[in-house]
């Protein structure tokens, strides 16, 4: 196994959040007067009601525990390896059945409104945290391409770049990494694109430059670094069904009754604690969401 | 019982005096616990439980396959020295086991009960590393001269247990990876070719 070095700043050394922040707002209050606040904030977001008032983890527990496997398979490996990928120039195409489709640029899609979305995030591997993400509504960008009544499906698409990314040159999985949602599902306002974390860019080992947050399903299917969206009619192929369907479906609603065959997923643990805690159906986001799916048998279409 | 005991030839054989070959080796093999604790203490790892169930898991295995290395080291090499360590490096894979399995059982599960037994039936991986920690128990207790001498050529028989342990700890770790199988193959074929090493040997030699 891979040996993790212990860190070597001592947590008395660290900033606390809550004094980053005020310094961070003291600057911005002072300098707002001169210039405006957006060439200073890395990335601000207005605050949202659909965030949790859960406590969230902590920016080095975010961007240094990983399921990324373009940079390896072990968790510590992508905050080592991300830093080789270049995020710029990146551009996103999307397509399919579209009305309008075209490619857009990151720039352009970091002057979307932005919002700050503190969500809780469930692994399939029995593990959760609390992120606050900075990200605007995937469906404010597929309004945009004038969806026409064919696309039933969203597929995502994650860049494919060996060079930049090693865990590419190993095939764990079939490259590049491909993730999907329903059209509803994808339109659902909860469903975010996110561009940053913690006021500001998303690290690389999160996503940069530009990432799906769906906060009720696993976290495997909010897929990272997307180039690509394609509206389609049918239902897309994804990344982890195409490696192993018996244990990972195409929906994956967190679901406390449906046992991963490896993990039971009534309980979780949050990052930071010591006892576990039960899991919520849909993450906890049910009363949202579990109207999406009356009708559907959750144990089949696990 | 006999009452008339010789003094243990295994013993006897040697004078009295510190083995410091055998105090080496002890200590080097406190070393992962050490660092495993330092690394949990310091706070570098950001999923503690997660860490330990691994750390303990990985180093059961390795003692596992060191212990069973040891023969065909003498064998190749003519040395043997090596012997007189292998027992303290099999009681050192059951003394990471019972660390992997306690930190599931109090650590992981919280004493969960009936979670547990749920788990041990549904799921292969832990039904073999359960299986794997059951088997090894009485190879443990059984270690010591007293039963090396009360089960005489038995004690050898049972002892044989090690190769299925080996085989459901492998099995175990290949069982729970998700998806990347790099280490339970490395695991694997070390196994593989120590056991293969006796397959061999037993053919060639009736």
């Amino acid at each position: 196994m891979l040996i993790q070095k212990p860190a070597d700043i001592a947590p008395s050394e660290i900033t606390p959040e809550g004094v980053y922040f005020n310094r961070r707002q003291f600057m911005l209050g002072s300098a707002g007067l001169l210039l405006s606040g957006e060439t200073l904030a890395a990335l601000a977001g207005k605050k949202s009601p659909l965030s949790s008032a859960d406590k969230p983890n902590s920016l080095k527990e975010i961007s240094t525990y990983n399921n990324y496997y373009e940079f390896g398979t072990d968790k510590s490996e992508p905050a080592m390896y991300a830093g080789s990928l270049k995020t710029r120039p990146w551009n996103v195409v999307v397509d399919g059945e579209v009305g309008k489709a075209r490619s857009f640029g990151i720039e352009e899609l970091l002057k979307q409104p932005l919002e700050e979305r503190i969500y809780r995030l469930r692994c399939v591997e029995g593990w959760s945290m609390v992120i606050p993400w900075i990200g605007f509504p995937l469906a404010s960008l597929l309004k945009q391409v004038a969806p026409t009544s064919r696309a039933k499906y969203v597929a995502f698409e994650t860049l494919q770049r060996p060079a930049e990314m090693p865990g590419q040159r190993s095939r764990v999985l079939d490259w590049p990494y491909r993730e999907g949602l329903r059209m509803d599902e994808a339109m659902h306002p909860l469903t975010i694109l996110a561009v940053g974390l913690y006021n500001d860019v998303l690290p690389n080992q999160n996503g940069a430059p530009i990432r799906l947050v769906v906060p009720w399903k696993y976290g495997f299917k909010s897929i990272k670094s997307i180039v690509r969206i394609h509206l389609q009619e049918q239902m897309p192929a994804t990344s982890w069904n195409m490696a192993n369907a018996r244990e990972y479906g195409f929906y994956s609603n967190v679901n406390p009754d449906v046992d991963h065959p490896r993990w039971s997923q009534a309980s979780e643990r949050r990052i930071g604690e010591f006892l576990k805690r039960k899991t919520l159906p849909f993450n906890g986001y049910g009363d949202q969401v579990a109207s999406l799916y009356r009708g559907m048998d959750l144990r089949r279409n696990f | 019982m006999t009452t008339l005991r010789m003094k243990n030839p295994a013993t006897s054989r040697q004078p009295v005096r510190f083995n410091w070959l055998k105090i080496a080796v002890f200590l080097l093999a406190l070393l992962p616990l050490a660092r495993a604790a330092w690394i949990v203490l310091s706070g570098a790892a950001i999923n503690p439980v997660e860490f330990i169930t691994r750390s303990t898991g990985t180093w059961t295995l390795s003692f596992l396959l060191i212990t069973l290395a040891i023969s065909p080291l003498r064998q190749l090499s003519g040395w043997s020295w090596p012997l007189r360590l292998r027992r303290m490096l099999g009681l050192y894979a059951f003394f990471y086991g019972s660390l992997h399995f306690t930190t599931y059982i109090w650590l992981d599960q919280f004493f969960d009960w009936p979670g547990m037994l749920h788990d041990i039936a549904k799921r292969p991986f832990i039904t073999v590393g359960f299986a794997a920690m059951l088997l090894m128990t009485p190879l443990a207790i059984t270690s010591t001269q007293g039963w090396m001498r009360r089960l005489k050529r038995n004690w050898g028989r049972l002892h044989r247990l090690i190769y299925p342990i080996a085989l459901l700890g492998v099995l175990h770790y290949w069982w729970l990876v998700k998806k990347d199988l790099t280490q339970p193959l490395l695991y694997g074929s070390v196994l593989a070719v120590l056991l293969g090493w006796r397959l061999y040997r037993r053919l060639r030699q009736p």
